[in-house]
């Protein structure tokens, strides 16, 4: 059985622990534990199928979890008393009754949470969806326009935290732009978000921490500061096979970065020396620091790819 | 962050039944689709009325024909509603939200339930007022006495009759948790069964015998017919086991289990 961790423990908000779920012999969700903490806004990124979708939806009781559990300050979803009004949650914008129109979706929301109907106009406001488009039936909505709804239903309620499910899928340029400032400002004042997406960029662009899921398995997580440091050697050559023989001769181990050169732990100094050895022309040689979270999400993405044969999208 | 960061509040109200069937009676209405099947079941009733006056020969012109005539419709559209208050949830996959405001599906589920039956109570007694119109407009039109042959046991029969069919489309949908397949399913209990169960009452003695203990359908015919005696409501009984007890106990125990996607 689980020990509950002491409710409110001081800087954390939601605690997942040991978390899997079991589709027949597959693991959509492997032993995931993770914390999200007030004020920070946490970042769940992916690729598409790697689990994410299954931990929120298993977050907000919908899918019950084969082993571990998700508590949010201490207490499981299915115990809090009126969630609305706690736990903002979006977990598929397109998910609607198509024939309804936006502010009756709000609507009835906000009649099940016995909010005052005023908070239905503030929201509409808020995500900036015009009384006329408010009107219109979410068929006639794009996707945007519906992940500004689901947004908009997910702050509803005034909640201190939010988990929010690919939110920022849909929206252009400026609408990522948009929630980067609204959820900003939602972790200033103490709120606790938890986003996920499949996009490194959107990632980049909003959340404070990253946990990086690949096959339903988490492969890293920390602030964002601190996976940017990814030490270690950037390096490319023409011929990048007689590269490879190199640097496994000279007992260095490299593994294929995203944009066709190789990653290594080894310094830049050593990785040069053994190219030189060898006599391999190098087209490109520097430190990985500053390359940017995109070559390590590839480089995590692919090697979790290449232990287990998943076909690509499998969905969650 | 200080130690006074905001936390879960275990101690708040929590969502009373009233508000959530409330808020299933208001998504009964609220689409375009909800609107008008609400209102094809109004205007139909109205239709037959009228068609009664035309066309029911003058010394038949009764309470009880306008009564079939618009009972009729609502008992076939009457459990199409209950079966998208239910099926909607997954078929339009408003459950995300749905289920996750109220994190207790029982709930969820009996509140749609109580919001079906005041529907159908509200409707039935909308039907017996168009009924009753029409046999003091028709009766009036066609210069003979306004007969009133229905007692008001013998409409709260009716009413038990409808409810019982509108939670047979409940308990489908609830089961089947698809629109399609629901009504679909709706329809065979109603129309497909029935021959079938006739067909092999008039073959097969054994079957004729136990056939009101296990045929919904056959057992509630005493509701439209005076009232049922004492073995009749035993065999309502017997017959709701199968056709409804069992299979919605099954159906709502997959709701509290299953996945919502």
């Amino acid at each position: 059985m689980f020990v509950p961790l002491p409710a409110g423990r001081l800087g954390v908000m939601i605690t997942v622990e040991g978390l899997t779920k079991t589709y027949g012999g597959f693991k959509a969700v492997d032993n995931v534990s993770f914390e999200c903490r007030p004020g920070a806004v946490t970042g769940f990124l992916g690729p598409n199928g790697a689990g994410k979708s299954t931990t929120m939806r298993i977050m907000a009781g919908l899918t019950p979890a084969s082993a571990g559990e998700a508590r949010v300050g201490g207490v499981l979803y299915q115990d809090i008393p009126n969630p609305g009004t706690q736990i903002g949650v979006l977990l598929d914008a397109s998910a609607q009754h198509a024939g309804r129109t936006g502010r009756e979706i709000l609507t009835l929301s906000a009649l099940t949470m016995g909010l005052p109907m005023s908070r239905v106009d503030d929201m509409l406001k808020l995500v900036s969806l015009t009384p006329e488009e408010s009107k219109r039936r979410v068929r006639n909505y794009s996707l945007g326009m519906r992940q500004r709804l689901g947004i908009a239903n997910a702050l509803l309620g005034d909640p201190k935290i939010l988990i929010l499910d690919e939110p920022a899928n849909g929206l252009d340029p400026a609408g990522i732009h948009w929630m980067r400032s609204l959820l900003r400002e939602y972790a200033n004042r103490g709120g606790t978000v938890l986003l996920s997406s499949h996009l490194l960029h959107e990632i980049e662009v909003i959340a404070d921490e990253i946990i990086v899921i690949g096959n339903g398995r988490i492969v890293a997580q920390g602030t964002k500061a601190e996976l940017l440091q990814t030490a270690g050697t950037f390096v490319k050559a023409g011929d990048m096979s007689a590269l490879a023989n190199a640097l496994t001769s000279a007992g260095i181990t490299a593994s294929p970065s995203g944009d066709g050169g190789l990653r290594s732990e080894a310094t830049p100094e050593q990785v040069g020396k053994a190219a030189a050895s060898a006599g391999v022309a190098l087209v490109e040689l520097r430190p990985a620091e500053g390359a940017g979270l995109e070559e390590m999400f590839l480089e995590l993405t692919s090697d979790t790819q290449r232990e287990e044969i998943t076909p690509e999208g499998a969905q969650s | 962050m200080s130690t006074a960061v905001a936390t879960i509040d275990t101690t708040r109200p929590a969502i009373p039944l009233s508000r959530l069937v409330k808020v299933e009676l208001r998504k009964m209405f609220d689409t375009r689709s909800g609107f008008w099947l609400m209102m094809s079941i109004g205007i139909v009733a109205t239709i037959a009325t009228i068609a009664c006056i035309i066309f029911v020969p003058n010394d038949n012109l009764e309470y009880s024909v306008f009564g079939t005539a618009i009972g009729v419709p609502f008992a076939i559209l009457l459990p199409v509603v209950a079966i998208l208050s239910v099926t909607g949830e997954w078929s339009q996959r408003t459950g995300l939200i749905t289920f996750t405001l109220l994190p207790h599906r029982g709930q969820v589920i009996l509140a749609k339930a109580i919001a079906a039956i005041l529907v159908a109570v509200v409707s039935m007694i909308f039907s017996f007022a168009v009924g009753a119109l029409g046999n003091v407009i028709g009766s009036a039109l066609n210069g003979v006495d306004t007969t009133w042959d229905v007692s008001l046991a013998d409409m709260l029969y009716i009413v038990l009759a409808n409810i019982l069919g509108l939670m047979v489309g409940f308990m489908l949908g609830v089961l089947i948790r698809n629109s399609a397949g629901a009504i679909v399913a709706y329809f065979v209990y109603s129309f497909v069964i029935p021959g079938i169960f006739g067909f092999l009452a008039a073959t097969q003695d054994w079957f004729e015998k136990i056939q009101p203990w296990i045929d919904f359908n056959d057992a509630q015919t005493p509701l439209f017919d005076g009232g049922p005696s004492g073995e009749q409501w035993a065999q309502i009984g017997t017959s709701s086991l199968i056709w409804f007890i069992i299979p919605l106990t099954l159906g709502v125990m997959a709701v509290l289990k299953s996945e919502v996607k």
